[in-house]
């Protein structure tokens, strides 16, 4: 069924009791073209694009639970280009122009809201850091507008600007970010997968793959064996469970990353902001309530929840920045566990064991990534060879020295 | 989370720093091991979703190394010990 204003005065004239179930209830099947191990916003964004550029519409998507629970609904819906190093800006901003039109291709409401990404910066040298930031994006094709003192006041005059420790000097603004629903990703690719064919299987777990001379020739799951010649990792934090089930590793660590809403208000913050000197994001809900999260715990963790050490950190950030926010009432917090990579960028590569693709290693940017994600994946699947904007998340960078540390950190995945 | 330190006792878990999965003993090059065994070390990890073998670090405290077998999927301590040279042989 295709979403217009006609098909909506039809079903208003209908008393809405005519809508078609959106997602299709897909039974397995022994054989596909290609499996999709994961129902997340990656996961089905490269079944979506298989199916609608490389022409590969028998193709399974297997999800453990359902689609949309893991981090593609755990994340603070932010979108947004503004990295440093060009292999990131560029693969980015290409993920940027798909947000801009992916609603009209989906034939689905994502809400992308391009409102703005505030940088503030608190140091002179910090200021610099950013300019230098700035230029590398715009050189890259993505836009970006440092901003002093006088008009971050104007656009945010609720800000803490003459705090004693981390007085606000101005910021770096990128207008094209934003913020996009995250829950209506999932389920937009996942209607628009099944419409072109792709089997979204949900409650089928894969428990180990099926090796034979050292190629993958398929996946034993809790729903039998389903077998395919190329078979896709898109599994985020699950990533090192899968790659020792096929039998290699992979430089990537397992954390807990914690997110936060708060009570609904009226309309108060009118983009995105983030805090220079410490780890603070926030955005308001077009519900009202104010959504934000701030760093890692520090620690391993499969647990997909945080401590109250960690909430601490990022409230106490909040409360630099914004003193205001000590007054609004937390409704709830969630944890969802990230895939951290051991350079802080993204690994899309074939697996050492022939057949297995992995998309994995996004550390806490794997949202925004979601549409060239899916669409770098798919033509790494279906061609056997890696998309030019993702070519530079190789997995044997580590040992070639080709490393793409945006924060300089070093292998030391909690810092990045 | 508490983290109960052999030297400090029962501490707030933000007192420590962890280090991660204990790594494995460092290769060495003096002695003919090769790059790729050097890449494994820095860069590969186990990440094992269960009980793991981690360092941690009490920072704000005794500046101990700690040697802990924890559980990733439920952060609970299961073993905590001072470290000690020559740990590593026993991983």
């Amino acid at each position: 069924m295709k979403y217009s204003l006609s098909s909506l005065v039809a079903q208003t004239l209908n008393g809405h009791k005519h809508w078609k179930r959106v997602l299709a209830d897909a039974k397995p099947r022994e054989k596909y073209d290609a499996i999709i191990v994961g129902g997340g916003g990656h996961g089905l964004a490269t079944a979506y694009y298989l199916a609608r550029k490389f022409g590969m519409a028998n193709v399974a998507v297997l999800e453990k639970g359902a689609v949309g629970l893991g981090n593609v609904g755990r994340n603070t819906t932010i979108v947004r280009s503004n990295y440093l190093l060009a292999e990131n800006v560029a693969f980015y901003d290409h993920a940027l122009r798909m947000w801009e039109t992916l609603e009209r291709d989906l034939n689905y409401n994502v809400m992308v809201s391009q409102r703005g990404v505030v940088n503030l910066y608190h140091t002179d040298p910090q200021r610099d850091a950013f300019a230098r930031r700035g230029n590398t994006m715009r050189i890259c094709g993505a836009d970006a507008e440092l901003l002093g003192l006088e008009r971050v006041r104007k656009l945010l005059p609720f800000l803490d600007f003459d705090n004693a420790r981390f007085p606000i000097l101005g910021g770096l603004v990128q207008k094209r970010g934003g913020t996009v629903r995250h829950d209506a990703v999932a389920w937009g690719y996942a209607r628009a997968a099944s419409d072109l064919g792709v089997d979204v299987v949900q409650n089928c777990e894969v428990t180990g793959f099926e090796i034979s001379g050292g190629t993958a020739t398929g996946v034993l799951t809790t729903r039998g064996t389903i077998r395919a010649p190329r078979i896709g990792l898109c599994v985020a934090g699950s990533s090192s469970i899968l790659a020792q089930m096929a039998g290699f590793r992979l430089p990537v660590e397992s954390h807990v990353l914690q997110a936060f809403v708060t009570e609904a208000v009226k309309p108060l913050i009118p983009n995105v902001i983030t805090f220079g000197a410490g780890h603070f994001y926030v955005s308001q809900s077009d519900k009202g309530g104010l959504v934000f999260g701030g760093d890692l715990e520090g620690y391993n963790s499969y647990a997909q929840r945080g401590g109250l050490n960690g909430l601490a950190d990022v409230v106490e950030s909040g409360m630099a920045i914004m003193p205001m926010i000590g007054r609004l009432r937390l409704l709830r917090s969630w944890g969802g566990t990230v895939d951290m990579s051991m350079d802080g960028s993204p690994i899309m590569d074939r697996a050492p064991v022939a057949g297995i693709y992995v998309n994995a290693g996004w550390c806490y940017g794997g949202f925004k990534a979601t549409p060239a994600a899916g669409l770098s994946f798919a033509h790494l699947v279906a061609r056997d060879m890696p998309h030019e904007i993702a070519a530079p998340f190789s997995l044997d960078r580590f040992a070639t020295g080709h490393v793409l540390d945006e924060k300089g950190q070093g292998a030391q995945p909690n810092l990045h | 989370m508490r983290l109960k330190c052999p030297y400090c006792g029962d501490r707030n878990v933000g007192e420590f720093t962890s280090f991660g999965e204990q790594p494995a003993l460092r290769p060495d090059g003096a002695n003919g091991d090769d790059q790729s065994r050097f890449v494994d070390y820095v860069y590969m990890r186990d990440n094992r979703a269960g009980p793991n073998r981690e360092l941690w670090y009490h920072g704000q405290g005794c500046r101990q190394w700690l040697r802990v077998l924890r559980d990733t999927k439920t952060h609970e301590f299961l073993t905590i010990e001072l470290a000690r040279r020559g740990d590593q042989n026993d991983r």
